[in-house]
Order: C-alpha cells, then sequence, then structure tokens
C-alpha cells in the first residue's frame, strides 16, 4: 500500500512539475550528465528504459525536497558507482586521464621545437678565400 | 542457388586476393614483370567477383529469400524495396561484404589511374591492397559469412532495425566504408614505398590524390552520420563521441595530418619518414574502429552483434598488417636523411605544428575512448567518458590549429618573414577579434567560447581570401585548400553558435495547447492515426507561427514497428540557413495528452554544410593536373639531392 | 629513437584490445559491496499488511534475490535459486521488483516458491537504493547487515557452487 502511495506521489509530482520549467531545466541538466545502465551508452535524459524513467523521476523528487545538484550527483554514485557519471571525477584512477592529453600536448611541443631546432639551415658562412674568391667574380 | 555462387565468388576472390598479394610483391622485388603483370587483371577480377558476391546478396534480401539467414535476421517481407537493399548491410556480415566491395573499387581504380607510376610502385601497391583483401575476405568466409543458410526457413524475417530504416542508412555507410577503405591505399602506397626502399618527393606526388579523396569520402561519411543521428534519433544531439563515432573521427584527424604531411614530402621532400608513419597509422585506426565495432569491447549504441571471437579474428588482422608495416618501417627509415631544411618561421614548421596539433587531439580522444576499457583491464574499477570530458580536452588542443590555419598558407617554404607576415595578418587579424568581440551580441548574450569561435572562423575565412590576392599562380590545388579551409571556418560557425545559443523545451499538450520559444510559438492542432508500409504511427500536427505571422507546419511522429516491437519517435524538423526548428513527440499521457519536446537550433546546418565544403574542396585539390603528369625529371633530382 | 616508442605503443595497444576481449562492459560492480545493506520496510507479497525490514535479519547471513514475473532470465535462474534454497545455508528472501501481486503470485505459484518470504518494491524504490539497473540481481548480507557479495545477472549453478555457497558457509562460521 505504501509504495502505490509513492508511486501515486511521483505520478502527481511529475504532473505538477511540468509547470515548472526552471525545475525542468534542472531535472534536464542533470539527466544528461548520467549514464543510463540500462542502455547502449545514452543518458538518461535521451532514454525510455523504465529505469531511465525511474531515475529522472529520482533527480525531480530530490531537488524538489530541497538537494543541491551534488547531492543528487552524490546519490546516484553511492548506488550505482563512478560508472554513471559521463564527467568522469578527478581522482587518482583517472589522473592519467584528465592529465594525459595536456602531457601529450607538452610532448608534442617539445618534439616540434626539437625538430625545428635539428633542421634550420644554417646561414651560409663564407671563409675569407671564399669571399675573395665571390668578389672577384662579381667584378 | 544465389547465395551459393555469391559464396563460391568470394572464395575464388579469397584466392585472387591471394595470387595479387604474393606474386606483384615478389615480382617488383626481383624485377619480374610478368609477375608485376599479374597485379591490374588481378584486381579488377577481384572487384568483379566480390561485385558479383554482394549482387547475390541483394538480389537474396530483394526476393525476400528468408533461407538466407541474413536475410531472415535483418529484413521483413514489408520492408520497403529500397531499405531492403540497405539492410544488406545493416549486419556485422553484411557491412563487412560492403568493406570488401568497396576494397574492390578502391583497388580497380588504382589499377586503372596509376598509368604514370611506376610498374614496381603499381605491382608493390597492389600488391598490399591484395593482402589486405585477403585478410578481410578469409574473415568474412570463415568467421562471417553473409551467406549461411537458416533451416527450417521462417515465415518472415526479424525485420531490419527501426533506427536503420532510413534514407541515412542508404547512403552513410557506403560514404564512409569509402574512407575508411581509402586510407587501405595510402597505407599501401607508404608499405610500397618502404619496400621499394624509396621514400621521396615523387612518391608523395603519387600518393597524395588518393589519399586526399579517400579523406574526402571519410569526412562527409562522418558528416552523413551525424546528420542522420541529428534527424533520426529524435533528441536534436549530432555528436555523443560515442566510441564508435570516435573511431570514425580518430582516422579524419591523423588523415588530415597526413594530407598536410604531404604536403610537405612533396613539395620540399621533408617529413618523409613521417608522412609514412601517418599512413600506417591512419590505416590502423581505421582497423581499430573496425574492431571496436565488432569485437564487443566497448559499449555503443552503433555496436553490431557482440562476438569476442569475431574481435580475435579482426585483432589478429591488426597486428599483421600494422605489426608488419612498422618493423619495415623500422628497418627501413633508420638510415634516412633529414630531407630540406627550415627556418623555425615557415610553412614547413607551421604544417609541423598542424601535425602536432591533429596527432595530440586524436590522441587525447583515443585516451579517452580507451581510458574505461584500461581501467577495467587493470583495476576492474568502471567509468564513463563521456562528452564532456572530450569537449574539455579537445578544444584547447584544436584551437591554436585553427590559428595557424590562417598563418601557414601565407607562409613561404623554407623560410617565411616575421614582418612581411604581420604586415599582411593584421587587417585580418583586427577583423576577427572585432567579429569575436562583437558578433555574439547579435546571437544573444555574449560568451567567452562563443567569441573564440566567431573569431577564429573569421580569421579562417580572412586569411584564406588574403591568400587567393596574394598568390600569382592560382591552381585547383590551390582553389581547394582555400574551400576546404573555409568549409572549416562554416563547420566552426555552425558549432560555436548551436552550442552557445540552442534552446529547448519540454511540454505537456494536448490539440489546441501553445508553447513558444525564441519568438515562435508551436501551436498543437492535431494527432491522428497514420500508417506505414510495416509500422503504425501517431502524427501530430503543429503550426508554427512567429509574431502572429504563419512560418510552417510541422508534423512529427511517433512510430510503432510491430515486429521488433520497437517505438521510435520521427522528429519534424524545419531547415534554415540561420537554424533549425526541431519538434519531436514524446509519450502519450493521459487525457489525450502528448509529452512535446520542442528545439530552436541556430545555424545547426552550417556544421554539415561545412563539411561538405571540405569534401568539395579535397576534391577539387585532388583533380588538379599536376597529379596525373609524371614529375618533371629535373624537380624529381633536385628532391632526391635534398634528401 | 621515435620507432621504439611507437612499436611499444603499439605492443601495449594490442595487448589491451585482447585483454578487452576478455571483458563484459555492460557489467557494473556494486560500489555497495562492503557497505550496509541499505534499510527498507515493504509489504509482504503474500500478506501486504505486514512489512519485512532488513533489520528483521540481523544476527543471521541471508540472501536478497531481486526477481520479476515479467523477467524470462529471473525464469532461467529460478532452478539455481531454488537448489540454494534448498541447500539450506541460509535463507534466501525474494525482491519481487516493479511488478504487480496479479502476476507475481502466480508466477509463484506456477513455477514453484523457493524464497523465505517475498516482499514488494512495486516502485522500485528500494531497488534503486540497492543499485539494482537489471533484472535478476542477487545479494548476500551478513549477520551484520554489510553487503557481502552483488551477482548480476542469472545465477548458474557454478557461481551459486564456486561463490555463494562457500561464502555463505564462512559467513556462517564468523563470530
Amino acid at each position: 500500500m505504501r509504495a502505490s502511495l509513492v508511486a501515486l506521489l511521483l505520478l502527481a509530482g511529475a504532473a505538477m512539475a511540468q509547470s515548472d520549467p526552471a525545475m525542468d531545466k534542472r531535472v534536464a541538466a542533470l539527466a544528461v550528465e548520467l549514464r543510463c545502465l540500462v542502455c547502449q551508452n545514452q543518458t538518461l535524459a535521451d532514454s525510455n528504459a523504465a529505469l531511465a524513467v525511474d531515475l529522472r523521476n529520482q533527480i525531480r523528487e530530490q531537488l524538489e525536497k530541497g538537494a543541491s545538484e551534488q547531492d543528487v550527483i552524490d546519490f546516484m554514485v553511492a548506488r550505482y558507482g563512478d560508472f554513471v557519471l559521463y564527467k568522469p571525477p578527478f581522482k587518482a584512477s583517472t589522473l592519467a586521464l584528465w592529465l594525459g592529453p595536456f602531457v601529450l600536448l607538452a610532448l608534442g611541443v617539445w618534439a616540434l621545437l626539437r625538430q625545428i631546432a635539428r633542421r634550420r639551415v644554417p646561414s651560409p658562412e663564407l671563409s675569407a678565400a671564399e669571399r675573395d674568391r665571390a668578389a672577384r667574380l662579381l667584378e | 542457388m544465389i547465395p551459393e555462387l555469391g559464396q563460391l565468388a568470394l572464395s575464388v576472390a579469397l584466392v585472387v586476393a591471394l595470387v595479387q598479394g604474393i606474386l606483384p610483391l615478389a615480382g617488383a622485388a626481383r624485377g619480374d614483370a610478368a609477375w608485376m603483370g599479374v597485379a591490374r587483371p588481378a584486381a579488377h577480377a577481384q572487384a568483379l567477383l566480390i561485385a558479383f558476391a554482394f549482387g547475390c546478396l541483394v538480389q537474396s534480401f530483394v526476393v525476400n529469400d528468408f533461407s538466407v539467414q541474413n536475410v531472415a535476421m535483418n529484413s521483413n517481407s514489408a520492408l520497403p524495396l529500397h531499405f531492403r537493399v540497405a539492410a544488406s548491410w545493416g549486419s556485422h556480415e553484411g557491412s563487412l561484404l560492403l568493406w570488401c566491395l568497396m576494397l574492390g573499387g578502391w583497388m580497380s581504380a588504382v589499377a586503372l589511374f596509376s598509368a604514370h607510376l611506376p610498374e614496381s610502385m603499381t605491382a608493390r601497391v597492389l600488391g598490399v591492397l591484395g593482402l589486405v583483401s585477403a585478410g578481410f575476405l578469409a574473415f568474412l568466409l570463415f568467421t562471417s559469412n553473409p551467406f549461411d543458410r537458416l533451416f527450417p526457413v521462417p515465415a518472415d524475417g526479424r525485420d531490419l532495425n527501426p533506427l536503420l530504416q532510413d534514407a541515412g542508412m542508404v547512403i552513410h555507410p557506403p560514404m564512409l566504408y569509402m574512407g575508411y577503405v581509402g586510407f587501405s591505399v595510402a597505407y599501401a602506397f607508404a608499405v610500397a614505398a618502404l619496400l621499394s626502399g624509396r621514400l621521396d618527393a615523387a612518391w608523395a606526388r603519387w600518393s597524395r590524390p588518393w589519399t586526399t579523396v579517400a579523406w574526402v569520402f571519410l569526412t562527409l561519411g562522418i558528416a552523413l552520420g551525424s546528420g542522420w543521428a541529428y534527424y533520426e534519433l529524435g533528441w536534436g544531439g549530432w555528436w555523443f563521441w560515442d566510441p564508435v563515432e570516435n573511431a570514425s573521427f580518430l582516422p579524419w584527424l591523423v588523415g588530415t595530418a597526413l594530407i598536410h604531411s604531404l604536403a610537405v614530402t612533396e613539395k620540399r621532400g621533408a617529413f618523409r619518414s613521417w608522412t609514412v608513419l601517418l599512413a600506417i597509422v591512419a590505416f590502423a585506426l581505421s582497423l581499430l574502429g573496425t574492431f571496436l565495432v565488432r569485437s564487443g569491447v566497448l559499449t555503443s549504441v552503433h555496436a553490431f552483434a557482440v562476438d569476442p571471437a569475431r574481435g580475435v579474428f579482426i585483432l589478429a588482422l591488426f597486428v599483421g598488417a600494422i605489426g608488419s608495416a612498422l618493423v619495415l618501417y623500422a628497418w627501413r627509415t633508420s638510415r634516412i636523411g633529414l630531407g630540406g631544411g627550415f627556418e623555425p618561421v615557415s610553412r614547413e614548421s607551421l604544417l609541423l605544428a598542424n601535425n602536432v596539433l591533429l596527432v595530440t587531439a586524436a590522441g587525447a580522444v583515443l585516451l579517452g575512448t580507451l581510458y574505461p576499457l584500461a581501467l577495467d583491464a587493470f583495476t576492474g574499477g568502471k567509468i564513463s567518458v563521456g562528452p564532456q570530458y572530450f569537449e574539455i580536452v579537445f578544444v584547447p588542443i584544436m584551437a591554436p590549429a585553427l590559428f595557424l590555419m590562417g598563418v601557414g598558407p601565407l607562409a613561404r617554404w623554407k623560410r617565411a618573414s616575421l614582418p612581411e607576415l604581420a604586415v599582411l595578418l593584421r587587417w585580418a587579424l583586427g577583423v576577427s577579434l572585432a567579429a569575436g568581440l562583437l558578433l555574439p551580441f547579435a546571437f544573444g548574450q555574449w560568451h567567452a567560447l562563443v567569441g573564440l569561435g566567431l573569431a577564429l572562423a573569421v580569421w579562417i575565412v580572412a586569411t584564406a581570401l588574403l591568400s587567393l590576392r596574394k598568390r600569382l599562380r592560382q591552381t585547383r590545388a590551390h582553389y581547394g585548400m582555400v574551400l576546404a579551409h573555409i568549409g572549416v571556418a562554416v563547420f566552426v560557425v555552425g558549432v560555436t553558435l548551436v552550442n552557445g545559443y540552442e534552446s529547448e523545451q519540454d511540454a505537456k499538450m494536448v490539440p489546441g495547447d501553445s508553447v513558444t520559444l525564441d519568438g515562435y510559438a508551436f501551436r498543437l492542432d492535431s494527432v491522428r492515426p497514420v500508417n506505414g508500409p510495416n509500422y503504425r504511427a501517431a502524427q501530430a500536427m503543429f503550426t508554427v507561427t512567429r509574431d502572429g505571422a504563419p512560418v510552417t507546419v510541422m508534423r512529427p511522429e511517433r512510430r510503432s514497428y510491430p515486429v521488433q516491437d520497437q517505438t521510435m519517435t520521427e522528429a519534424a524538423i524545419k531547415p534554415g540557413l540561420t537554424g533549425d526548428l526541431y519538434v519531436s513527440l514524446g509519450d502519450p499521457l493521459e487525457g489525450g495528452a502528448w509529452l512535446v519536446k520542442v528545439q530552436i537550433k541556430p545555424f545547426i546546418d552550417w556544421i554539415w554544410g561545412g563539411c561538405v565544403l571540405m569534401a568539395i574542396g579535397g576534391l577539387l585539390a585532388a583533380s588538379d593536373r599536376r597529379y596525373r603528369q609524371p614529375m618533371p625529371a629535373r624537380r624529381e633530382q633536385a628532391a632526391e639531392a635534398a634528401a | 629513437m621515435k620507432t621504439g616508442w611507437v612499436v611499444a605503443a603499439f605492443a601495449a595497444l594490442v595487448v589491451l584490445l585482447g585483454v578487452g576481449l576478455t571483458l563484459n562492459p555492460r557489467e557494473v560492480p556494486s560500489p555497495l559491496v562492503g557497505k550496509a545493506a541499505p534499510g527498507f520496510e515493504l509489504p509482504l507479497l503474500h500478506a501486504p499488511e505486514k512489512t519485512f525490514s532488513q533489520k528483521d535479519m540481523l544476527g543471521k547471513a541471508w540472501v536478497l534475490n531481486v526477481w520479476a514475473s515479467w523477467c524470462p532470465p529471473c525464469l532461467v535462474e529460478h532452478p539455481v535459486v531454488t537448489a540454494l534454497a534448498q541447500s539450506g545455508l541460509a535463507p534466501v528472501v525474494g525482491l519481487n521488483y516493479k511488478d504487480r501481486r496479479e502476476d507475481a503470485l502466480p508466477w509463484l505459484k506456477k513455477h514453484g516458491d523457493p524464497y523465505r518470504f517475498s516482499v514488494q518494491d512495486a516502485a522500485g524504490r528500494i531497488g534503486i537504493d540497492y543499485g539494482v539497473y537489471g533484472v535478476p540481481e542477487t545479494y548476500v548480507i551478513d549477520r551484520r547487515g554489510t553487503i557481502r557479495y552483488k551477482h548480476i545477472g542469472p545465477l548458474t549453478p557454478e557461481v551459486s557452487r564456486g561463490k555463494l555457497q562457500p561464502l555463505l558457509q564462512e559467513l556462517s562460521r564468523e563470530g
């Protein structure tokens, strides 16, 4: 009985919330950042899977109760792990991921500067004898 | 009968491929003209045999021969004809046959258009392609036979995935595969150069048009995929950085670096070994893409039916083709000299910078795509890497490349004068900065990223036009480059303005309700049932007005495909030069109401328009007359002397 | 110099891809293993006027099996669940997930009821708290109420014999 009461409240909540565009935006903003676990790589916003609908309603419910965006994210991660986040968290296990591209860029720039230095056309230095010869030829 | 003939044709093609692979390569090494002469006829024979096999498969689909397993799994008698044809490449087996067909086509083209190449070069290129083809045909025949029969014969088929029942399906895979497979030609040229020991400007000149055309097809293929996702999936997105999307983008990034590197090798005989390495890597990324889509190693909406056993075969192909090329590379390039020198400010150094940035960007995308796999392999942990990550790492790496695009074409080869460049560029810089600072206000709020994007786009166009004015001799190649660069600018404008100013609204509507967004009013007039050949739909009619004046009528649908029991939404789009109106019908609610999503996408068609411009530019450049002429002896000697 | 790096990178990539072929990218391990089982109080399937809370099971190890009448793999694992329940190692409690009583009860009647009892999570809220994303899923919870193991997907005889039963034996020996 309690369960069906909760379900009714959810539906009512959803119906009522339809007229609140600001809340819709907040729910949508969170839903695009979270992954639908039963889909083949889709966000909670784009998926029609039952679990995705449930989780979107969860998000709405929590935001309406006053939770912050971070609270909702923590809620999801506590239950489903980091997998549910499309933006990988910055932690020890993702250090290589976040720093990698910039390390690659630094390496690339270093390689670029080295190549340019190696291929520099040396400015021609004439010896005294060559200079005389050039002068005579130019007369 | 016909499927068996198709299978027979493939088996014969495999034999021909092996012959084409072995004899010409051996012949080139031995200087045996007869053996080298096998290459061209073998290539044509292969192309014909594979085309015949492909025709057999298509025929089975067209006549609804459900005794063929592939037809039963992917088609249905209610499926319209053009989709039955497209369904022949809608599965793993069928699309692999399409790949082989494309390869046959490319081989035939190389055989036809290589009159100006030395015979040994042609023999080697076709020989390498023959081996690649043999690998794929073996994969097809031994693990993924599209002609397998099914007993007992089902009464009807399982139907094509509704998402694939679309014009995009007819054109996107063929175009994309033309690109993927085209890079095997660039790879073949590279390996042929390594085998002959002759890595010079002449080789670059021969290889360049082929590589550019492959790049053109890949550009179009990716653009078509993106456009198709936009209007087919119903949520208005056009790029998700999904692993399979990245799999096509990676060879594109490296391919772009390659066509620029080839320019340096052709003109100045420099970067020879680097260019060869890029060609190998570009094809490696094509193969990697194939692996990722078909092995089940990464999760993606695009992935075919998952089969790790097939993954092993593709991995073996990957190791064979790329491993052997890399060994050859290590051996042959260890003693190669540097080629022409150049100053720190010169076109060469700017093109090298272009390469560094593009390859770094590719590395970043590869890292993001494979990281979840690596983490799982090492620690068992699972993470997701989505668009938020890619956007953060990709944009800072590419933005400088976009800036350099303006400077490169104006810089001289070998030694460019910085003061001269500064004088040339200062008004372009001024115009770009002004555009970046002022233009965003025309569209809405000022955002830094929008300013940056617009400034870079204007910069690219301004400098491209400058290069037209400055040059004495206007060749097709130059026009092509200018057009392609302008295409990039147009693309950047599209991406910048859509990301900066798109808007959307979700609403629960009954007929009579109206939703306003950005000055446009969308009134739901009616929802009525409509039946398609193999689906039932609810079609809504929206009248769109702006300031009271009628703009258009839009009819989004929500379709139910009974055979696969799938529901999908077919968005209604009103395209426009300055933006699209986008309406999609969601779930039906109680009381005759419907969930509706309305979106406005400013300048989104500039994204694909820019890609089309890039492609036309590439074709223009590749058709330059100098690629069809043998290189003048004097320049060839000079280029070799510089080595 | 350069070629060595390229070849090394290539080799590393191939090894990674090879290993990748043995992994399953769709399986998401639970962060709840090692943490306290989330609290709930749900009506019993057979007697909805009565409720059950996970606290009621403190003091002994038990198995929570998430199932539904609309779920075909649940039917596939049914014999394994039944065998596990019959082994007597631990009580098996069913969590009837997003189902209707009118469908769940006949399903149990038709196929047999292996559970000590089932509780009804019609809205799926408790499922979310437990990180359920697919059905069936099975949790092993120890006497202190900590989740010790989660199995995603249908149970197989191998998993039951190789992982669940040894774990349950160990838990019953634990203080």
